[in-house]
């Protein structure tokens, strides 16, 4: 078993959070995990994105090879089409139809979803409309996690418990209210990760 | 026992602390921040102190990491690659005088220049200093191999290099940790004929290290760094760092069993040089970095002892930036797997000020000023500000080194050039600006000096600066600025027509003066809300 995931965002925007939650699932599953991040002039305000490599036998890159990535999980759509190259043919991309625009030229947003239509059956999400509806907007990296879930190979319960000990310092509220907001997301997208 | 997940910078961090160092000296920078950053955070709860507080820059980092050595302890000290031109100074004559207690310089490399003005590759400063150099390829190897390093430092009695770059600084994976060793007692070395480096000493002590080398080869031969995966066929591979991460990925997703020699301690273990070139045809160099050995191997004028040589100086593999799978597949005549093409709608996304930040309103005004003069060039420096650089501002014109926007600004301005205005953060400002200033005031050189103090080292993210506690004002005074021309504004949008008007009046003086924007970094002071007890 080897899962590639690449993570995609704009600087500030917590990629990794998600990755931190998903790493730490990972470990407690037993598998091994490599993810490179970016530190530095990027974070502030530029696209960042994140390599998560999760496998059951040795990893040696920290980086994903083109073509190879199974799951682009990006928290702001164009940024989902910066990172094409590196999806598998039958890769996924789930990304958050949440625009941030913070530079000139930004594309029109039927021409990103046309683009992103051209993948294979890309799952789209309302991350801040279904993160309010789980108690707050802060929320929507969960949800966005919560709709990638089904792709990760791990298991729902095990990143539930990761949401959980991640949060836990924070009280029992905020967790109760990521652990929904990551439920919101995973059904969302369930069944588009079943059919086929 | 358990694993833990840590980034590359803090296996070094938790090798560094279970080795028993008593100290880490470093200034920040990416991607090196985080080993002083995880130490500082994780060093309460070990049985004795160990100091962890940030030096003023890299060379004062460097020396007092000697001066701890020196007296008997073991001492971790950490940069990017650029401080340790900073640093050379200390660092070249380190290994003429040789260290008492473990000396490991960690150095971290920014090949594709992520967060950088340049690559350069620091196994050279090793290869020049002729000190052992480490260059590990894994999370875990960078905890046993710091662990290792000290003790091989005390066993040569020379500062150890230990090079990483980006990508494995900033990538998690599992690390096993061992029982910690306890510190080292104070026992400062009483040895004038050692660290006197008089002609007379430094002759006798640089021949010394010569004669050492022959022993540090030798120790290379038997490191567990470098190792022979074996393989068939012509073509092996020579595989130096973290490059061995990507031949091996090759090797695992194409199903190949090419030979590998595996090359992580320096000086190069010879011997297994020379029997790895004797079985194979064709060898591919592959380096992080500069092509040093490839170039080295290659010979002057290429003749290559009858092999065939491949790598990054004939172009099968790029001459710059970093390596990945896919430029090493390449390099191995195999086809890799192609993604879609990104799409033409698709725009950069250059990182920005942050809103509400203080520098946005400095270059506001600063821009309102300058505009009305002929000459509109500002120097500037390295830090948050340069991105003033950038649109809506292009409000800067140049960024070279730490504290160059001083000593530009002066010798622009002993060429006649007016006005001559210089852009500096608090940080850089007493990490290499102080010194230029000084420059400036001895030697009588009109320009207007902007200090941009936000009370932190805020690119890195926000780590305590060396003018911490409004000192910029005193040590401005002390080196010489004019009381009335030392003026203090505040870069707030409300404060706009005032900040021009200081702005102004001391650009237009033909003199030295000093402008010091104060306002707290926003991260930083929201940081501080979060959580009131970290990080004062």
């Amino acid at each position: 078993m080897q899962i590639n995931i690449i993570l995609a965002g704009v600087g500030g925007q917590g990629i990794l959070t998600i990755a931190a939650v998903i790493d730490h699932a990972a470990l407690q599953s037993g598998l091994i995990v490599r993810q490179a991040e970016v530190h530095g002039m990027s974070q502030r305000g530029g696209a960042v994105q994140s390599h998560l490599r999760i496998a059951d036998q040795e990893i040696y890159s920290d980086l994903i090879a083109e073509g190879t990535a199974n799951l682009i999980l990006s928290v702001e759509p164009l940024e989902a089409l910066r990172y094409l190259p590196f999806l598998a043919s039958e890769g996924r991309i789930v990304t958050s139809t949440d625009l941030f625009i913070n530079m000139e030229g930004y594309p029109a947003m039927e021409h990103i979803h046309a683009e992103l239509h051209r993948t294979n059956r890309p799952v789209l999400v309302s991350a801040t409309e279904l993160a309010r509806q789980a108690g707050s907007a802060r929320t929507s990296n969960m949800v966005m996690l919560g709709a990638a879930a089904p792709f990760t190979g791990l298991a729902p319960q095990e990143l539930e418990a990761s949401i959980e000990k991640l949060f836990a310092a924070k009280g029992d509220e905020i967790v109760a209210m990521n652990i929904r907001a990551f439920r919101t997301g995973k059904a969302l997208s369930q069944h588009q990760a079943t059919e086929t | 026992m358990n694993k833990k997940l840590l980034l590359g910078a803090e296996a070094i961090a938790l090798g560094a602390l279970d080795a028993g160092i008593s100290g880490v000296y470093a200034y920040p920078g990416t991607p090196s921040t985080e080993i002083t950053e995880y130490i500082q955070k994780n060093k309460n709860g070990r049985e004795q102190p160990v100091r962890s507080a940030w030096s003023a820059n890299e060379k004062t980092a460097y020396e007092a990491a000697l001066g701890m050595s020196y007296a008997g302890k073991r001492t971790l000290v950490c940069m990017k690659h650029v401080g340790l031109n900073v640093a050379a100074d200390p660092f070249i004559n380190s290994a003429i005088t040789g260290v008492n207690g473990g000396l490991v310089v960690a150095v971290a490399d920014d090949p594709s220049m992520h967060s950088s003005q340049n690559e350069q590759d620091s196994r050279v400063y090793g290869k020049f200093a002729m000190v052992p150099v480490l260059e590990p390829a894994s999370q875990q190897e960078l905890y046993d191999a710091t662990r290792y390093a000290f003790d091989l430092s005390e066993s040569v009695q020379l500062p150890v290099l230990l090079r990483l770059t980006t990508r494995l600084a900033h990538s998690r994976a599992g690390v096993k940790s061992a029982a910690a060793r306890i510190q080292n007692p104070l026992h400062a070395l009483y040895a004038p004929e050692r660290f006197v480096l008089m002609p007379h000493n430094a002759r006798r002590q640089y021949n010394n290290l010569l004669s050492m080398q022959e022993q540090l080869q030798e120790i290379s031969e038997h490191s567990s760094l470098n190792r022979l995966i074996p393989g068939k066929g012509k073509t092996g591979v020579l595989a130096f760092g973290i490059a061995f991460n990507y031949v091996m990925e090759v090797r695992q997703a194409f199903g190949l069993d090419f030979p590998i020699l595996k090359i992580g301690h320096y000086p190069l273990p010879k011997k297994q040089i020379e029997a790895f070139f004797n079985t194979s045809e064709t060898i591919l160099v592959t380096e992080e970095g500069y092509p040093v050995y490839e170039e080295l191997l290659r010979g002057y004028f290429g003749l290559q002892n009858g092999k065939r040589i491949k790598g990054r100086l004939d172009g099968i593999l790029p001459r710059a930036g970093e390596l990945n799978a896919d430029s090493v597949t390449h390099a191995l005549g195999i086809t890799k797997k192609e993604g879609l093409p990104i799409p033409s709608i698709m725009v950069n996304r250059p990182p920005e000020l942050c809103k509400g930040c203080g520098h946005r309103d400095l270059y506001e005004a600063l821009n309102a000023v300058m505009s009305s003069c002929k000459e509109q060039h500002v120097f500037s420096d390295i830090g948050c500000y340069t991105l003033g650089a950038l649109a809506p501002y292009n409000a800067i014109h140049t960024c070279v080194d730490m504290g160059a926007s001083i000593t530009m600004a002066k010798g622009a301005a002993d060429a006649g050039l007016r006005p001559a205005v210089a852009v500096i953060g608090d940080s850089t400002f007493t990490h290499s600006g102080m010194t230029g200033l000084l420059d400036a005031i001895n030697g009588h050189s009109p320009l207007t000096v902007i200090i941009a103090d936000n009370d932190t080292t805020a690119m890195t993210g926000g780590q305590d600066s060396s003018a911490n506690g409004s000192k910029i004002q005193a040590i401005c005074l002390g080196l010489g600025v004019e009381k009335a021309h030392l003026r203090t504004i505040i870069p707030l949008k409300s404060h706009l027509a005032e900040n021009i008007a200081v702005l102004r009046e001391e650009i237009n003086w033909d003199g030295v003066s000093v402008v010091i924007a104060v306002r707290e970094c926003i991260e930083t002071a929201a940081r501080k809300k979060r959580n009131p007890s970290a990080n004062v």
